[in-house]
């Protein structure tokens, strides 16, 4: 990760970070405005929902339309955007408060799913 | 808004990879899955504050995660993701993040450095995390016998302890399937499985 070699870390290129940090994006918001908290392997979908007069969508938001106008986790969502994904839980945030973007919640106690392990388990057998 | 999961609608699951730094873990995912990369920058919440040592960094109010994870796709449409737990003490808070939701989690051990997953099975075990334990053996490490791991790792005896070699697919196939089995059998009571 970081290098320390003097009393000042020196940054160079990349190290240095965007030239826009992630968080203005965002204008500073950390968190999603409905408070929504998105699992890493939740999936988003586009719905078929018209852009609202007042929502003044930016560039990563279309982006990020654009993309899960196939059902899409959020985990390649990011990494397709290469955005932190801090940033990218708050554009979808407002995604959904606009009713563009639905989320799929996946199952949070997967351990006790039967049906879900089963096809896992029958996924890695075929390999 | 709430949907429904139905046709074209992947579904997923996800498996955590933990272990001590330099054990195998990026290797184990990429014998496996297509590695793609994942950024993160989350703010320093509750929640890291005395897991991350703060005091260095005066202001700072984010902390940047560069990570890989390993992803599967299986013509039933399911997607499994495996993610390799960050092994520096300042991203312990993202385990939380990855922890959650997870089907379970393989330790991967070094038997020349065994104590180097101490950290991974206390996190486990406290959480009620099904975990299994992978020791990769590497070409002319000494093998060890699993009862000899078991009791250097003070591993209960339901934990299962499978021998692997990280680098080869039928290997970490075998390890995937054999904590996939581990979590079916239900040796564990569902009430410890809360993050929460």
């Amino acid at each position: 990760m970081t290098r320390h070699d003097g009393p000042e870390d020196r940054w160079f290129d990349r190290d240095a970070g965007p030239v826009v940090r992630p968080y203005a994006l965002t204008m500073g918001r950390t968190l999603p405005s409905g408070g929504e908290s998105f699992d890493l392997i939740d999936v988003v979908v586009a719905t078929s929902g018209r852009m609202p007069e007042h929502f003044r969508p930016g560039p990563e938001h279309r982006r990020l339309l654009s993309l899960c106008r196939r059902p899409t986790p959020i985990v390649d969502l990011t990494s397709e955007i290469d955005l932190p994904l801090g940033v990218v839980r708050v554009l979808l945030g407002d995604l959904i408060s606009e009713g563009l973007v639905g989320v799929l919640a996946t199952q949070k106690q997967p351990a006790t799913d039967q049906r879900l392990l089963r096809m896992v388990l029958d996924g890695l057998e075929s390999l | 808004m709430a949907l429904n999961h139905s046709d074209g609608v992947p579904s997923t699951a996800k498996i955590l990879i933990s272990g001590g730094f330099g054990v195998g873990k990026t290797t184990l995912v990429g014998a496996i899955s297509e590695i793609r990369p994942l950024r993160t920058e989350e703010p320093m919440s509750d929640r890291s504050v005395g897991i991350d040592d703060t005091r260095r960094v005066g202001a700072k109010t984010t902390t940047t995660v560069a990570m890989d994870f390993g992803r599967i796709s299986f013509p039933s449409g399911l997607v499994l993701y495996l993610f390799g737990t960050p092994g520096q003490e300042r991203f312990w808070f993202m385990w939380d993040e990855l922890s959650i939701g997870a089907i379970g989690a393989v330790v991967l051990a070094d038997t020349q450095r065994v104590a180097d997953c101490f950290a991974s099975i206390d996190y486990f075990e406290h959480h009620g995390m099904p975990f299994i334990v992978a020791v990769n053996c590497f070409d002319g490490a000494p093998r060890f016998d699993p009862d000899d791991i078991r009791i250097a790792l003070s591993l209960g005896p339901g934990v299962p302890i499978v021998m692997c070699d990280a680098r080869d697919r039928d290997s970490v196939k075998h390890v995937l399937v054999s904590l996939v089995r581990y979590v079916m059998s239900g040796s564990r009571r569902p009430d410890r499985m809360s993050l929460g």
